[in-house]
């Protein structure tokens, strides 16, 4: 069981407050990433839960019980950190055995556990190496390796996958991800990358400035997000803005349309514009075209290669059928 | 041009560094070779440098009028307890300044180290009443004691920024992992900064033994180091430089094969913290 429970969570360092009360419900069983730009206080929030930092106020409770101001080992769960942690003095076995060590299991269920991990995580034939031996992938393996033996009652993530390079990243997110579905524990990742939460998550939360922008699964973030911040965060490349004539034509103050959502055409369109930069990536090109009246440079994702060069003029038409309407407040307008 | 400089450059730091050096090691050598000298080629003028009747007469002598080993004995046992005792109470001590500090973290470090400014004969006075006081005059605990109250300000010090160089979230690792505070410092801590802890451990036995002031003054002689081995020769009837030499000579030579063979971790341990 790994049901986590937020009531009015609060966190200040002296005088700053870095998350005004929030309220949040993780589920058992369900894979949250808390994503947002650096200093949103999505890393405090998982250290919160953690109990690595002290709230303010408010209660944490894991699996109904209070957990507020239980000490991080007896709160069930297991941590990889973004630097791995890895004990340097310790060989792969003794790292893993580490926590198992500590709760006092006994020898032979520890080789067996620590069996099973490494099997899983392809770490058999480095077990008596030390972590300074290791490339980053396996030591974020054997990070995972140490939170997995404790089969604790959730995992926390803190930015595991960003000190590994792109190729890497890919495939480690693809492990993390079978490895939830294959333990169905709850895991709680957070990163910065919306990428990694968009393909990883059961459920979103977008964080801002300490407070939580939306809550809900990928897609729904993607198709409705409550605000601006939480419309221009998800997805890639970001969505564009839209302000004045344009977008009071729809009664709003912002439009918002995603760059996969504009047509582009050479002949005709609704807006028209000159290509600033082509990127021709094979499967897509995007392409940033200046001119646009309220939105300059546009973004457009046209599926597949298509031959624009700089300095072409396009024509281009957003599908108002996926367009984003915000008042001037920047909330969505149904 | 670029090179030639470079090249000027580096003849005269090493120039530097050599002349640095012979200066530093000059006493060294002028005692160990006086010890070799009779007592009138010790005050020979012109001074002998090399060309005389080398002679072992005088550590002979040394050696028959005081029992060296019973110094060596007593250098060791209070050097060696005064450091172990020291590194014990400074772990968990530069443990807590380095990982938990406080607001007044930084003016504690500082007020330890200001009180290594004070001149010790400042608080002689007291020191020696309650040595009277508690029995302690001229015994090893004493100056297990007082030595390691001395030098704990600067094994504090040292070990506060060896442990500021471990990444705390290792031993967030450890906490989560379920390590108490105890087993944190005992499993993860202690071994991942034994080569700091080693090196403040030799720094602190090397301050120890050479230590003078209070070894002389609250010693008598049961308790008696190697510094008063040395002071005993030294003698008001007038000066016997061979013998007082050879004694030194005696005396420094343990700790001077130590520092020989442990200089590399000498070395790491006083730049510690300047390159990464």
């Amino acid at each position: 069981m790994g049901r986590i429970q937020l009531k009015q969570v609060k966190k200040s360092f002296g005088d700053v407050t870095v998350i005004p009360p929030l309220d949040l419900e993780i589920e058992d069983g369900e894979f949250v990433v808390f994503v947002g730009p650096s200093g949103c206080g999505k890393s405090t929030l998982l250290r919160l839960i953690a109990g690595l930092e002290d709230t303010t106020g408010g209660v944490i409770e894991i699996d109904g019980k209070d957990a507020t101001s239980l000490p991080p080992a007896k709160r069930r769960l297991a941590m990889v950190f973004q630097s791995y942690a890895l004990y340097p003095h310790m060989t792969v076995r003794k790292n893993i055995a580490f926590p198992m060590r500590m709760a006092g299991l006994d020898k032979a269920e520890q080789d067996k556990r620590i069996a099973a991990a490494a099997k899983a995580l392809n770490l058999t034939d480095y077990l008596d190496r030390r972590p300074g031996q290791l490339s980053g992938g396996q030591r974020q393996r054997v990070a995972i390796g140490r939170a997995i033996v404790r089969e604790p009652a959730a995992f926390l993530f803190d930015e595991p996958l960003s000190n590994l390079d792109a190729a890497l990243r890919v495939g480690m997110r693809m492990e993390i991800s079978e490895l939830h579905k294959k333990l169905a524990t709850t895991m709680v990742y957070v990163t910065h990358d919306q990428v990694e939460a968009m393909t990883m998550a059961d459920k979103i939360v977008v964080l801002h400035a300490g407070v939580i922008e939306q809550v809900g699964s990928p897609l729904e973030l993607y198709r409705a997000p409550r605000n601006k911040f939480v419309a221009g965060f998800i997805g890639s490349p970001k969505m564009n803005f839209i302000e004045g004539k344009e977008a009071a034509a729809h009664d709003a103050h912002t439009i918002g349309i995603r760059p996969e959502h504009i047509d582009v055409s050479t002949t005709e369109g609704h807006w028209h514009g000159t290509v600033g930069v082509a990127e021709h990536l094979g499967s897509d090109t995007f392409i940033h075209v200046h001119g646009v009246p309220g939105c300059s440079p546009m973004t457009v994702r046209v599926g597949g290669e298509i031959p624009v060069r700089h300095g072409d003029k396009v024509f281009l038409t957003p599908n108002l059928d996926h367009l984003h309407r915000f008042d001037a407040k920047g909330l969505r307008i149904a | 041009m670029a090179r030639s400089t470079t090249t000027r450059r580096k003849i005269i730091t090493t120039a530097a560094a050599w002349a640095v050096g012979l200066l530093i090691f000059f006493p060294i050598y002028w005692t160990i070779l006086t010890s070799f000298k009779t007592e009138a080629q010790a005050i020979n003028d012109p001074p002998l440098f090399f060309f005389f009747d080398w002679t072992l007469e005088n550590y002979a002598v040394v050696q028959e009028r005081s029992d060296y080993m019973r110094f060596l004995w007593n250098s060791v046992i209070i050097s060696g307890l005064s450091t172990l005792l020291g590194v014990m109470i400074a772990v968990p001590a530069a443990w807590s300044m380095a990982f938990v500090p406080s607001r007044r973290t930084k003016d504690i470090l500082l007020w330890m180290l200001s009180t290594k400014m004070l001149p010790a004969v400042g608080v002689l006075y007291p020191i020696s009443l309650l040595f009277v006081k508690f029995g302690l005059l001229d015994t090893r605990t004493g100056l297990v004691v007082v030595l390691m109250l001395i030098n704990l300000p600067i094994i504090v010090w040292m070990l506060y920024t060896y442990f500021k160089e471990i990444p705390g979230e290792i031993l967030e690792a450890a906490r989560m992992d379920g390590a108490t505070l105890r087993e944190e410092i005992v499993y993860i801590l202690t071994p991942m900064a034994i080569p700091g802890i080693a090196s403040t451990m030799l720094l602190n036995f090397i301050l120890a033994w050479n230590e003078a002031f209070w070894t002389l003054n609250l010693t008598a002689a049961k308790a008696a180091p190697l510094t008063a081995f040395i002071a005993s020769y030294s003698s008001p009837e007038g000066l016997f430089f061979a013998k007082l030499s050879a004694a030194s000579t005696m005396a420094i030579a343990p700790i001077l094969i130590l520092g020989w063979f442990s200089q590399k971790q000498l070395v790491r341990g006083l730049t510690f913290g300047a390159v990464k």
